[in-house]
């Protein structure tokens, strides 16, 4: 139930459940959403945007919208100067990659359906989108490439000028790279007398939909411009501002107030973004922007989107020898900020927590005439996972064995630690058995296998599915030379400063901002406890880089493990700069000094002194020693060695009618071991939001394009996000073994949930349907693609090899398998 | 323009509003009151919920002008209608929101704040699955719905602690 902290000096604020700070605004409509920021003249944008998806801009015409009331500018890409920039893709994957500019007004031609034509500016919102409307664009279609298996056809092109839809090609074979062995070679070896699977997953295309609409603002204030903006990245920000528009850093402050959620989706400079700070910087007025949740879901970026080949080859007894895997990413239009990068995060995680001999990873990267993709929770690993974990059950299937002993054979043992995988990476710590033997128990795992083979026995038109999700994710993003070994174009350190004031209150200043993670709660616990100061005496100031000056910001799990991090270090700063200060003050000489509970004591006497006695003496600076400076601030930044390595094992049981298709989730939980826990409220939430986010995309979440590129699921009518009646309630608990990376000992959990959940939801239906001869079903698993799973059979992929085999529960033999052949959805 | 009179959060107001304007835009830009957002144009997520007369409503579908003569709660006025108000100042069921961790990003916190008062009201002691159901209308994208859930059954009185937010065991069992 509750974490276990391994840390030796247990304090009495880390792995304490701290209700959080941020609250008292939230709950009572306090807040700063970027939304509620209101100036003094402000004007009002709103965006024509294009209704066709690929399209040739042949005339626009503007005067009926200039000249309704209220309206100040009407704008298309030609008013424009060059200070509006090019959107910035920060991560080429290789150096010939090929990138369409992206320019934040399409100029000539358009390649999505969404994409921006004209800005109104008005006098309030109403008036500037009731001109929108009254903006005439004359459009010659042309021929839009919608679909992935399409686009590598480059029969239609998605920017005809480039003469190829792909994009770039990314490679990564561990015979090359010195960690394993030759794929080839232990595919054909496995031909003879082994067993070869070959799988083609589909990982569905996905929209963010965090709940707050993107909104910026703009203040233009002489030569300073403060933006306001609803974004995850407000350093990054800032950076692409000035790299854009020519403005110097010095002159940009971004201030992310209250952000509600992100989830990746806010971590773009976007369009709207650069167009916002364009117009206010033209009209020398404050400018908001907010989009309409329509607009957010077919303009702000989407995620996911890839088709996954996969081979798998392994002894017929179950032992994996190599795996290879040919993946094909939709780009959408253009290459997004990291959008190009996503698949390649995703390249270091297909081998997950097992021990693969040989891997080759062959991804390709392509455009179409679709809203752009990019990082979506889990960037790149939950794609990987699903791919792997599924196949770990195909491999049991053809075994003949139950799915957990196909991990078990092949995983890396406890003892193993640290371990270098066939990806390179170096895995710090991690306990397989032991998360994955409580997880067996919480969930009454072979009771649930009895009650499974009852119905498999009787018959029963519901039968009963167990889905198996043992993963492991790689987060904390990132050491910096690994980032610039991927040619990323930024670094992943975090920065962080403490200042003790006056009164002997701490301020902490992080450069990890937040959008609904609680950080202003975790890092004043973590402060608390270095200085010895009381949780409610810190105060945590981020987003803003006028106070947060430094910062790499909150995305791939990373606040914690990198920007805590950074935290303590500073603290420790703070604690030696005060340690001769306090001598110095006591009269006593350093060696003669203990600190503990806040306070330096003199050994052996009563004297002392509290951390905030001394920082009110340090503020009069009446009597310090010679050649210290009056302060007790520090600053630090920490760049991680290493990633870390989360990992947990799931366990989900699923009901499936048999004649209806219908599926319902009976029962889920997990063991999550992700190091050591600050506040296990908090993390307990990051679990439970992230398992339904993974649980919407194995069930019901999908962007559908039709063929000439309309999102068909454009608005919260069509994109099914799960409602507090489509889930259950989660059980949840944790084995630890400490990160070795950072000194708090912690993992990052903020993408776990949704990497692990998605595969052992899907894992549960088709094993359900395994009998029936099912062996895949298509995400999302909705009831009519798995009435046609059962009512056509899928084969899902083929075997080679040794004969298949299935696990039958209820004897815990094999059998063969009758398998009715048939397309894979 | 119409002439539109109405008591907010124990406020009495008189303004000309265009007769277009929707309940939630008077509430934000003509009022100030920015505690009661906006997530959609479809009357889908229930960020904007209200109390009109003592009821929940989305109030993005509800014209300002219907609104005429009633008395209208939004979450910056909500702790000042509970007799039972804590210590704190805050409404039992913020106290729940709080005390069970029933938030994360906060964007959806006002309007299901709002949709569980008026479900509360309503049905004092729901079971689990009827507070699923009464919290449908409103979307939460950050906290999987399981620590609302907590927070409904704790403002019910059902709930002793907010630890039982981690582990579900008897309920799930029940499902
Ligand atoms: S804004 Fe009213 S329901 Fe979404
Ligand atoms: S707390 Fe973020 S949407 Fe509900």
């Amino acid at each position: 139930m509750t974490a276990v902290d391994a840390r030796p000096d247990k304090s009495s604020e880390i792995g304490r459940d701290r209700r959080r700070k941020e609250d008292a605004r939230l709950i009572t409509g306090r807040t700063r959403w970027t939304d509620n920021i209101n100036l003094p003249g402000m004007l009002h944008l709103a965006m024509v945007r294009s209704p066709f998806a690929h399209a040739r801009i042949t005339g626009i015409d503007t005067s009926g919208a200039e000249t309704s009331e209220n309206v100040v500018a009407v704008l298309a890409a030609k008013d424009f100067d060059e200070s509006l920039g090019v959107c910035i893709n920060a991560w080429p994957i290789t150096p010939d990659q090929k990138a369409p500019a992206h320019p934040p007004v399409a100029v000539d031609r358009v390649t999505f359906a969404g994409e921006i034509v004209a800005v109104v500016a008005a006098r309030s919102a109403a008036a500037a989108r009731d001109a929108a409307e009254l903006v005439e664009v004359d459009y010659e279609e042309l021929p839009a490439v919608v679909s992935l298996e399409e686009a590598v056809k480059d029969e239609v092109l998605a920017h005809p000028d480039l003469g190829t839809n792909k994009s770039a090609l990314w490679v990564f074979d561990s015979a090359e790279a010195g960690t394993g062995g030759s794929v080839d070679e232990a595919i054909s070896t496995a031909q003879n007398g082994g067993i070869v699977l070959e799988r083609t997953y589909r990982q569905q295309r996905l929209i963010p939909a965090f709940m707050e609409p993107r909104s910026v603002v703009c203040d233009p204030t002489g030569e300073q411009f403060t933006v306001w903006s609803a974004t995850q990245i407000p350093h990054i920000l800032r950076f692409a501002f000035a790299a854009t528009t020519g403005v110097p850093e010095s002159k940009i402050r971004v201030i992310a107030p209250d952000v509600g959620g992100g989830f990746g989706g806010k971590l773009q400079q976007t369009p709207e973004e650069m167009i916002v700070f364009a117009m206010a910087r033209r009209l020398g007025k404050p400018v908001k922007y907010t989009e309409t949740r329509s607009e957010s879901l077919l303009a702000a970026h989407h995620g996911r989107d890839q088709i996954q080949k996969l081979t798998l080859s392994a002894t017929k007894d179950g032992q994996v020898t190599g795996l290879k895997v040919e993946l094909d990413a939709n780009l959408g239009a253009y290459v997004a900020i990291v959008g190009g990068g996503v698949p390649v995060l995703g390249a270091f995680m297909f081998n997950a927590i097992y021990k693969f001999p040989a891997y080759q990873f062959n991804c390709q990267t392509v455009l179409t005439n679709t809203t752009w993709t990019d990082a979506y929770r889990g960037a790149g690993r939950p794609e990987a996972t699903y791919a792997i974990e599924r196949l770990m059950d195909e491999l049991a299937a053809e075994v003949g064995v139950d799915p957990l002993e196909i991990r078990e054979k092949n995983w890396i043992k406890h003892e193993e630690f640290p371990f270098t995988t066939v990806a390179g990476l170096t895995y710090d710590s991690g306990n397989y058995e032991a998360a994955t033997a409580k997880a067996k128990e919480m969930f009454g795992y072979d009771e649930l296998r009895r009650e499974q083979a009852e119905r498999r026995a009787n018959n029963d038109p519901i039968q009963l599915g167990i889905g198996i999700s043992t993963f492991t994710e790689m987060c904390g993003l990132a050491p910096s030379r690994v980032l610039g070994s991927l040619d990323y174009g930024a670094g992943g350190w975090e920065h962080a400063e403490v200042r003790l004031t006056p009164t002997g209150k701490v301020e902490v200043i992080t450069g990890a901002s937040a959008h609904g993670q609680g950080h202003e709660t975790a890092f004043s616990q973590i402060v608390a406890d270095r200085l010895g100061v009381p949780f409610e005496d810190v105060e945590v100031l981020h987003g803003d880089t006028q106070i947060a000056a430094k910062g790499y910001d909150t995305y791939g799990s990373r606040s914690l493990v990198v920007g805590g991090e950074a935290l303590v270090r500073a603290a420790d700063k703070v604690l030696e700069k005060a340690k001769p200060i306090a001598a110095h003050l006591l009269e006593a000489s350093v060696d003669d000094l203990e600190f503990s509970g806040g306070r330096w004591a003199v050994k052996g006497t009563d004297q002392g002194m509290a951390i905030g006695e001394l920082a009110t003496a340090v503020f009069a600076a009446h009597n310090l020693p010679d050649g210290v400076e009056a302060n007790l601030d520090s600053e630090a930044t920490f760049d991680p060695d290493n990633f870390n390595f989360p990992h947990g094992t799931h366990l989900c049981a699923m009901e499936v009618d048999t004649e209806t298709g219908a599926v319902k989730m009976r029962r889920y939980i997990c063991c999550d071991d992700i190091g050591n826990i600050i506040n296990p409220l908090i993390v307990a939430g990051q679990v439970h939001g992230g398992l339904v986010q993974g649980i919407a995309q194995a069930l019901w979440e999908d962007a559908v394009y039709d063929d000439a590129g309309t999102l068909v699921s454009g608005s919260f009518v069509d994109y099914l996000l799960p409602t507090a009646a489509d889930t259950i309630s989660f059980e949840i608990d944790h084995t630890t073994s400490p990160a070795t990376t950072n000194t708090l000992g912690t993992k990052g959990v903020g993408e776990a949930g949704t990497i692990a959940s998605t595969p052992a939801v899907v894992n549960a239906v088709v094993d359900a349907l395994r009998p029936l001869g099912v062996h895949d079903v298509a995400m999302p698993c909705t009831p009519e693609r798995v009435w046609r799973a059962i009512n056509e059979g899928s084969a899902g992929g083929e075997t080679t090899g040794a004969a298949a085999a299935h696990f039958d529960p209820s004897t815990g033999m094999s059998g063969n398998v009758d398998r009715t052949e048939g397309d894979a959805q | 323009m119409t002439r539109i009179s109405m008591n907010v959060d124990g406020m009495k107001v008189t303004d000309d509003v265009a007769p277009r304007t929707l309940l939630v835009q008077y509430l934000r830009e003509g009022l100030g009151k920015t505690g009661t957002v906006i997530g959609c144009d479809t009357s889908n997520c229930g960020a904007c919920t209200v109390h009109l007369d003592g009821d929940s409503v989305k109030s993005c579908n509800v014209l300002a002008v219907q609104a005429d003569g009633c008395e209208v709660t939004t979450i910056e006025g909500l702790a000042a209608t509970a007799t039972d108000s804590s210590e704190s100042g805050l409404h039992p069921m913020q106290e729940a929101f709080r005390e069970c961790h029933g938030l994360q990003c906060g964007f959806c916190t006002p309007g299901m704040i709002m949709q569980s008062v008026d479900l509360i009201k309503r049905n004092p002691q729901p079971s689990e699955s009827e507070i699923r159901e009464g919290i449908e209308g409103n979307l939460c994208r950050c906290t999987g719905y399981h620590n609302i859930v907590r927070a409904v059954q704790y403002a019910s009185g059902q709930l002793a602690t907010a630890a039982d937010t981690r582990g579900a065991t008897e309920e799930v069992d029940a499902l």
